[in-house]
């Protein structure tokens, strides 16, 4: 089982292309350890702002970086970066076009136990709604790497939540079939299609494989881009399946599976079913306890898929 | 009397890192830090217990800091609000009421924090609203000195400052450090107690923060003061009480090994015998005189 967590693959891009970059900068808000950040901070301190507990102040300093001429990349838990610095999001990164990536740790319900206020079950809705940003949640270590290296490559502003813990590899090293803002197939399928993003994908992946034996065809996509969302993709899954099921850690609010449901109800003809959190306080525990809970494991997919598939 | 409330800090310090063991997590540095401020305030200054909890007239206390929710949790079951034994069998545990920051669906806790740089604000709106309905209860918040980097604080420290918010205590736990460093290197504020004077709040600097008599004497101070608020500025070890966590930054999420439970509560009990000791001798002399 890998050890490596999404956030340390981010660190290693970083500190790999910082060694011949002198404009890209790292902001923490005493997080660089729960970032994994603290080798990128001890290397080039130079290229590393401290702001303390201060999550307002991390965003607008992180977007007069950029409108200095920086590759800015601000990391602090989601739960406090999406909605503590909500305005600055809006303002200074999005509305101002700066080149600035957000990147929110411990995402979803990553710190389980902590309670709601260390839960980020809306971050994916509230940046979502604002313009001029994009939102991603990869899925596992090296599409996480691929998605940084490609971020580098523009400058336009981007969320990216990953989680806390390192996560079951989806891809190969060095061939992760990735196209930025496109969703990835990992599975074709003809009776359903499981859309999943973060660390869903790796459940959506294990019902397929459980669902297959039992003679039900379900694809799984990788949809790692919220925003802009592949409407294609969805489409065709729409398509071939005619039952979609979305899954995600995060509130059934202006997430994956409202975003999912939009476009077919514009254009598709499937029903789509959505997985997600509760629309209330989650329950609290370590992450694995509470996905078991709300049936977002690879047993409580492939069982809404049975119940609902038409064979 | 004083020597008691020593030997229940240091009690109250076992039974939060036992809480910690039970549920394998826990911010102990702070736990350690902040154990005098809680149990002074709990047991020397406020009216609070679980008889008149839902009263109108009650104290307020608002646990900002509020990732040191064990030692809360050790304090409040010490005062009878739940046993302890559950605390220990709950603690972190699936769907378990005791999470691992204050949740006022537990009885003796105000508000829901976690969120650091919440708690002034909101100790404000429970001053204001005593003021409006005539009460002089107390209100208390407690907060980290990492804590004070929010730009919230200072909207805060701003708004209880201009309403003259007598009847408002904040309480710094001044330990040095956060998680990342000292508080020096992460996000400085050494000049604390100009900057509190200049919003126009009353300063209590106690440079023995982890002695209860000296905090109960700086809150007694701070009742007497009309016309501005208060903050005591708690000049506290982090991982106070056992010499392998004091002033460790590492020690602020660390979740003690076998090996090391044992040596801190060797440490904690060494240093209640230490001060059952001192008490023997003093009123040996004393009966000698
Ligand atoms: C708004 C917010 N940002 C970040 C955190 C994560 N966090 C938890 S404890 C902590 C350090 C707190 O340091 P300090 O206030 O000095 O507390 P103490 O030393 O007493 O533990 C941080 C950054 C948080 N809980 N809330
Ligand atoms: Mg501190």
């Amino acid at each position: 089982m890998n050890k490596i967590p999404n956030r340390a693959a981010i660190c290693e891009v970083l500190m790999e292309q910082a060694a011949n970059d002198r404009d890209i900068v790292v902001l923490c808000s005493d997080s660089r350890g729960s970032a994994s950040l603290a080798p990128f901070a001890e290397r080039y301190p130079e290229q590393f702002v401290e702001v303390g507990i201060a999550e307002q102040n991390l965003v607008g300093i992180a977007a007069g970086l950029a409108k200095g001429g920086k590759k800015v990349f601000a990391a602090s838990p989601a739960c406090f970066l999406s909605t503590r610095s909500y305005e600055q999001v809006k303002v200074d990164v999005a509305y101002s076009a700066t080149n600035v990536t957000l990147i929110g740790i411990s995402g979803g319900v990553s710190y389980g136990a902590l309670g709601m206020s260390h839960h980020s079950a809306q971050d994916i809705a509230a940046i979502s709604a604002i313009p001029n940003i994009r939102v991603y949640l990869p899925s596992d270590r090296h599409q996480t790497r691929c998605l940084i290296e490609s971020l580098l490559k523009d400058s336009l502003p981007a969320y990216i939540r990953v989680g806390r813990n390192p996560v079951e590899d989806i891809y190969e090293e060095g061939s992760v079939p990735f196209v930025l803002n496109q969703a990835t197939v990992l599975a074709e399928g003809k009776d359903a299609a499981i859309l999943a993003c973060g660390e869903m994908v790796a459940p959506a992946l294990g019902a397929s494989r459980l669902l297959a034996k039992e003679g039900i065809s379900a694809a799984v996509l990788d949809m790692y881009s919220i925003k802009p969302i592949d409407k294609e993709a969805v489409l065709r899954a729409a398509g071939t399946c005619g039952l979609l099921v979305t899954v995600e850690e995060h509130s059934p609010y202006g997430g994956l599976g409202a975003a999912v449901s939009q476009i077919v109800a514009e254009r598709g003809t499937a029903r789509v079913i959505q997985l997600s959190l509760p629309d209330a306080p989650v329950i609290t525990g370590n992450s694995q306890e509470v996905f078991d809970y709300y049936g977002l494991n690879k047993a409580g997919i492939a069982a809404k898929i049975r119940e609902n598939v038409k064979r | 009397m004083a020597e008691n409330y020593k030997v229940l800090a240091y009690e109250l310090r076992k039974q939060t890192v036992a809480i910690i063991m039970s549920g394998k997590g826990g911010h102990i540095g702070g736990d350690m830090s902040v154990m005098d401020i809680l149990m002074t305030l709990y047991f020397r200054q406020m009216n609070l217990s679980p008889e008149n909890q839902d009263s109108p007239d009650r104290d307020y206390l608002i646990m900002s800091k509020g990732h040191c929710v064990e030692a809360l949790y050790a304090v409040l079951a010490e005062k009878g609000f739940f046993p302890l034994e559950q605390v220990k069998e709950e603690y972190l545990r699936f769907g378990s009421p005791f999470i691992g920051h204050p949740n006022n669906k537990l009885p003796g806790i105000e508000m829901n924090s976690g969120s650091l740089g919440h708690g002034l604000p909101v100790g404000i709106g429970i001053a204001l609203a005593n003021r409006m309905d005539h009460r002089k209860n107390r209100v208390y918040v407690v907060m980290g000195d990492g804590e004070l980097a929010e730009g919230s604080v200072w909207e805060g420290a701003m708004a209880a400052g201009m309403y003259q918010l007598d009847e408002l205590c904040a309480v710094i736990d001044r330990n040095g450090l956060q998680i990342s460093g000292s508080t020096e290197e992460v996000m400085a504020h050494e000049d604390l107690k100009r900057r509190f004077e200049s919003f126009g709040w009353h300063v209590e600097e106690v440079w023995q923060g982890n002695d209860s008599d000296a905090l109960n004497q700086a809150f007694d101070r701070a009742k007497q003061v009309k016309g501005k608020p208060t903050v005591v500025i708690a000049h506290t070890v982090k991982g106070f009480g056992s010499s392998i966590m004091e002033n460790q930054v590492a020690w602020h999420h660390h979740v003690p090994e076998e090996e090391e439970y044992r040596q801190i509560i060797h440490d904690l009990e060494e240093r209640k015998q230490a001060v059952l000791t001192n008490s023997q001798v003093r009123e040996e002399a004393a009966g000698h005189e």
